[in-house]
């Protein structure tokens, strides 16, 4: 909505949900939301929605909530845009937040833009920095500098730019958030927040569609492109059997398994696990290669992922160019060890 | 059954990105394409053509020469094509551009809007949904397996660990994308027609239902602080190290960036 920016107050983020399980991005959103907050002299207040959720506020409040409002209805029970769309605008017409941020998770990314135009407000996606600051940067003359702005970083055009956009003259100021990026904050167990339950009634009308069925399985391909942790093989891994390898690293550290083309000319793996040019373009948060020897064409499709990390025995492969951390040295030996420590890591 | 589809003519983001003074894309100066997930939206609604008997409308709004996107999806099969174009609508954000398509759309008969997922110049997957909202019609995201059961649309939505088997009353907007399907080839005959084919143009005062403050960039409640080609990562650190070693270096790493 076009407003003066000051009735508009506190940072709200939505605390995504699924069979009543909190998904991190939520916590994520926290801990970015009380940087924010903090710069403004403000709070952070969670966003819960769905069916039989009330016991989801306290961990909301572990992770640094200071308020938490509930909209607890039968008709959120899963996800659907129509109500959960009514459930998030109705929220920000009553309390008015001057920040909205929602993950930008399957859900969020369909779920924002529908809320934004609802509300008539803008919408940056898939934001992987948060700033509060000055819109313009630079004074313009003749142009009013507002302050205290959400600056919303974001990757553009094939990663090619990097784009800070700002919403100056409506509000809420919202973002979808790339999962992965942001810090949760460290969990305090016993911290409560103040808890709010709003419903704004829903009356199911021709955009609720009806869900005719709920299939819960993993798909048969994950798409490489979603995920935060990619463990990507060459031709280095040397058989088809040793992708085992990485497939252990993957669960251990919930990533999923990609490849090079090699991989998939020799038939090890699918085509829909290729990483390059002619496969898929990935942005992981991590990016290992494994035995990946790093062709041009290979690097087109990862190189932007904000963590490269490299293994290969030959320390003269290109893939050391684009590498932040590579490691010349046998797979085989380190792989099998890593996922032991990373294992014993977590489980400690 | 009549469908609209709205593709996007964008720029091929190998070639490089150039920029206005403003820092809004100069698209003027850069290879086009039609973007991927429009295509699988458009091969789409020709199956539904194919399968079903409908009308495909294809519609973009960008500058005159995107005319060239939709003699292309009338040479794979669309039975029609309207170019927006305006002066007043460039510099357009997600929430004008959506409020652009939806006035143009007000002019049609429909029972489906297929848009792409995401356009691979701005990746923000938002255009679609809000269309649908400033129609106030139901939408679906991500869209497989599109079927058509009398009134309504069932169509499978894939999410992380699970999909849904949607039914939604039509009219309905649905997102696609490319993984979707592998879209048809253009055929000669229909390069030959869509060469002659007539294109609709329209401009502003052809907007159902818009106001001038929701259009091109004065109208974008979006604005760009800064805009800037990517630095490109150095070469970072490389060390040969026994295995050992080597896992400990790992271990450190993924720790100091919250990775485990």
């Amino acid at each position: 909505m076009e407003v003066m920016n000051s009735e508009y107050k506190g940072v709200f983020v939505f605390a995504q949900q699924v069979d009543n399980v909190t998904n991190s991005i939520a916590f994520e959103l926290i801990g970015e939301g009380k940087k924010l907050a903090k710069d403004l002299g403000t709070e952070v207040t969670a966003v819960l929605a769905g069916s039989g959720i009330q016991d989801l506020a306290d961990e909301l409040a572990a992770y640094g909530a200071d308020k938490v409002i509930i909209v607890d209805d039968p008709e959120l029970k899963e996800y659907r845009t129509e109500p959960y769309t009514h459930a998030l605008a109705s929220v920000i017409e009553k309390y008015k937040p001057e920040i909205f941020l929602v993950g930008a998770t399957a859900i969020g990314r369909d779920l924002g833009p529908r809320v934004s135009a609802r509300i008539h407000t803008g919408l940056t996606a898939d934001c992987t920095q948060l700033d509060i600051g000055d819109f313009p940067l630079n004074p313009i003359p003749g142009k009013e500098q507002k302050h205290n702005q959400l600056l919303m970083t974001r990757p553009a055009f094939g990663g090619n730019t990097i784009a800070t956009i700002a919403c100056p003259d409506f509000r809420p100021q919202m973002a979808t958030v790339r999962p992965g990026v942001m810090q949760k904050l460290p969990k305090q167990e016993g911290v409560k927040a103040v808890v709010e339950a709003f419903n704004p009634g829903f009356t199911p009308n021709n955009n609720y569609v009806e869900i005719m069925d709920v299939v819960k399985a993993v798909a048969e391909t994950v798409d490489i492109m979603d995920a935060n942790i990619l463990i990507s093989g060459g031709r280095g891994v040397g058989n088809p059997e040793n992708f085992k390898l990485l497939e252990d690293l993957a669960a251990a550290v919930g990533g999923t398994v990609s490849c090079s083309r090699a991989v998939v000319d020799a038939g090890w793996k699918p085509k829909d696990l290729q990483v390059g040019q002619t496969g898929k373009t990935v942005r992981p948060n991590v990016y290992f290669a494994i035995g990946i020897s790093g062709a041009i064409q290979h690097l087109a499709g990862m190189e932007e992922s904000d963590l490269i990390i490299a293994i290969n025995k030959d320390e003269t492969a290109p893939i050391f160019d684009v590498a932040d951390h590579g490691i010349v040295g046998d797979l085989n030996k380190i792989l099998p060890s890593l996922t032991e420590k990373i294992k014993m890591f977590q489980e400690s | 059954m009549k469908i609209v589809v709205c593709i996007k003519q964008v720029p091929d983001t190998k070639g490089g990105v150039k920029f206005n003074p403003d820092g809004t894309l100069n698209r003027a100066a850069m290879l086009t394409i039609m973007n991927p997930d429009d295509k699988a939206g458009l091969e789409a609604a020709l199956r539904l053509k194919d399968e079903y008997g409908a009308e495909v409308t294809a519609i973009t709004m960008g500058l005159p020469k995107a005319e060239d996107v939709l003699r292309e999806a009338m040479a794979m099969g669309a039975d029609k094509g309207i170019l927006v174009t305006d002066r007043v609508l460039g510099g357009a954000d997600t929430w004008a551009t959506s409020q652009t398509l939806a006035g143009a759309i007000r002019n049609l008969e429909f029972d489906l809007i297929i848009t792409g997922r995401q356009a691979i110049d701005g990746d923000t997957a938002q255009v679609g949904p809000q269309i649908s909202e400033h129609l106030n019609i139901p939408v679906i995201s991500y869209a497989q397996n599109i079927k058509i059961e009398g009134d309504s649309v069932i169509v499978e939505r894939q999410y992380d660990d699970r999909y849904h088997v949607l039914k939604a009353k039509m009219p309905c907007l649905i997102t696609a994308l490319a993984e979707l399907n592998e879209p048809r080839y253009m055929t000669p005959g229909g390069i030959f027609d869509a060469c002659k084919a007539e294109i609709t143009v329209w401009g502003r005062d052809n907007l159902i239902d818009v106001k001038d403050s929701d259009l091109g960039l004065k109208g974008s409640p979006t604005q760009i602080a800064k805009a800037s080609d990517k630095v490109r990562k150095g070469v970072g650190e490389k060390v040969t190290l026994d295995p050992a070693e080597a896992v400990d270096y790992i271990m450190n790493k993924l720790k100091e960036k919250h990775v485990i």
